[in-house]
């Protein structure tokens, strides 16, 4: 089995950032953006900044209340875009919805992200696992206009 | 007592319906309960054989739909002792009801400076419409204390009883909580001010006997289909004396006797003059067969039986280390958490495992100032659940550390 297929791998990704999510916390900082990320059907509830430089995401931050898919999902995506233009990171969000809605997608892109592959198993949580991805693509939309 | 294997047989659902490779556990009762062939041929039979307009026709079809939906009213008044038949307002549910009373009675009875009671613990639909007339006439919504368990006491509400309090809006039992308010004393003591109490039925209704007549409520709102009915129908009893005082919210066929081209309209008396428009006919109808199929099993063995089921599982839940509960004592919903799980991780687990149960807020989104826990799962049985579905229950609450198995499994 490779260890992509492992579910005892994959689970370990979700724990790793659950219980020690990467970049979270807000920042008092004029020079991000920030929006209000919440589900009308759980109480997932984050707010997400972001700091653009040029075309560059500098950085990305998150906090507030959510379960371990959304949490884990949230944190795993803000390594991913981290330092990569918005065109990257458009196309790392657009492969991974993909794996989400079970279309192609472009395993090596989305690294650690794969462990969210089997979501359409539950699709009452494809919703955590992506708020925190289009909060995201709201901000970069945002900052295009 | 009935034999529960026996009822089971009436539900369809109960009977095949699997949810991941299990066969289906329902403990959402709370939200909507399952439906027996009873009410399911009552509907069909109304759609199937009869389906005419109700208080229009001059043909036989008609009158025929009529004396069934009239029956239904006739078996609401029974089943909860309403005085009279025409203190029976058929609605679209719960909600809708709350609405009618807030609107129909409270914005036209309500001055500023007036106050009206409720708890932290009712539901959205006995909250919003209540901030929203308040915010409309300048009245002001005060809250009940509840005590340190979470129940609505008589001592509570008589401390936050004022003169100017003139509606209290209460659930006589409440949706995550659990717990029975004594709503005869509160009346008696309400009634003393002259204050009208408008009991939030959705959660007791169900599940135990009802007497309006005994309570002296003034209005009380309930759903169908919490009750084996179908969506989209429920009831609001009102005395009818309130019932004149009340305006229709909603105008139209149906609801007017008369009116003329200067605007001069003489409404129908209650209910009719709430009733405007083609009401949900088969909803009524299956609301007036699924009554008829509670009563024959009798709610006061019904409750009875809730009762055993919630003790059940309450002993096994206090085994668990890794169970939080909140409400051992009531004897409605069980809100709990698993340790260390957010609750809606949780319920994924339970999904996978074939077992219904509702995490969040309940629509009680004011409550965590009193649970401060912002979300909780929420267990809601009914009449058709069996001591070993909760066995099934338990070793799926033991196994929560696993909560991702669910997004594997």
């Amino acid at each position: 089995m490779r260890s992509l297929d492992n579910p005892q791998i994959l689970r370990g990704i979700i724990m790793d950032h659950y219980e020690h999510p990467r970049n979270r916390g807000l920042i008092e900082d004029d020079s991000y953006q920030k929006i209000n990320m919440n589900s009308d059907t759980c109480i997932d509830n984050l707010d997400i900044q972001v700091k653009f430089s040029g075309d560059k995401i500098e950085d990305v931050r998150y906090d507030g209340e959510a379960c371990a898919i959304c949490t884990s999902s949230t944190s795993i995506m803000s390594e991913l875009v981290i330092g990569k233009t918005k065109e990257e990171a458009m196309n790392i969000i657009e492969n991974y919805m993909n794996m989400i809605y079970e279309k192609d997608y472009d395993e090596d892109l989305l690294e650690e992200a794969i462990a969210f592959k089997n979501t359409h198993k539950q699709a009452n949580r494809i919703k955590c696992a992506t708020l925190g991805w289009n909060g995201l693509v709201k901000l970069i939309e945002e900052s295009e206009e | 007592m009935f034999d529960v294997d026996i009822v089971r047989k009436d539900f369809p659902m109960l009977n095949g319906k699997m949810m991941h490779d299990h066969p289906l556990i329902y403990f959402d009762n709370g939200a909507t309960t399952l439906k027996p062939q009873v009410v399911i041929d009552a509907v069909c039979d109304y759609l199937t054989n009869y389906s005419g307009n109700a208080h229009r026709g001059d043909y036989d079809l008609s009158h025929e739909v009529d004396e069934q939906y009239e029956k239904t009213r006739e078996i609401v008044k029974d089943f909860i002792h309403a005085r009279r038949k025409e203190e029976i307002v058929f609605t679209s549910g719960t909600t809708d009801s709350l609405n009618l009373v807030a609107y129909g009675y409270g914005k036209t009875h309500l001055k500023a400076g007036d106050e009206i009671l409720i708890t932290v613990a009712e539901h959205a639909s006995n909250t919003l419409p209540w901030f929203d007339i308040a915010n409309e006439v300048g009245a002001v919504v005060k809250f009940v204390e509840l005590d340190e368990k979470g129940r609505l006491t008589l001592e509570n509400v008589q401390m936050a009883m004022s003169e100017k309090t003139k509606i209290l809006a209460l659930a006589e039992v409440t949706n995550v909580l659990g717990y029975k308010a004594p709503m005869k004393e509160i009346c008696s003591y309400a009634h003393q001010f002259n204050a009208i109490v408008v009991a939030d039925g959705a959660q007791s209704v169900p599940h135990q006997e009802t007497n309006v007549y005994d309570t002296d409520v003034d209005f009380l709102a309930f759903s169908g289909h919490k009750m084996c009915g179908p969506t989209g129908v429920g009831v609001l009893y009102g005395k009818y004396d309130l019932l004149c005082e009340m305006k229709p919210t909603r105008l139209g066929g149906g609801s007017n006797s008369r009116y003329n081209s200067c605007g001069v309209v003489t409404l129908k008396n209650p209910p009719y003059k709430f009733e405007a428009g083609t009401p949900n006919i088969e909803g009524v109808i299956g609301l007036g067969s699924a009554i008829t199929y509670l009563s024959h099993l009798t709610m006061r063995d019904i409750e009875a039986y809730e009762k055993e089921l919630r003790n059940y599982c309450i002993d096994k839940m206090k085994t668990l280390d890794n169970v939080e509960l909140y409400n051992e004592e009531s004897t409605g919903a069980i809100a709990f958490n698993i340790k260390g799980v957010f609750s809606q991780d949780a319920a994924s687990l339970f999904n996978t495992y074939g077992i219904a149960v509702r995490a969040g807020q309940h629509c009680a989104k004011i409550l965590d100032v009193f649970l401060h826990v912002s979300s909780t799962l929420r267990v809601t049985f009914y009449f058709y659940n069996t001591k070993d579905e909760i066995d099934q229950f338990i070793e799926v609450c033991k196994k929560g550390d696993d909560f991702l198995d669910a997004f594997f499994g």
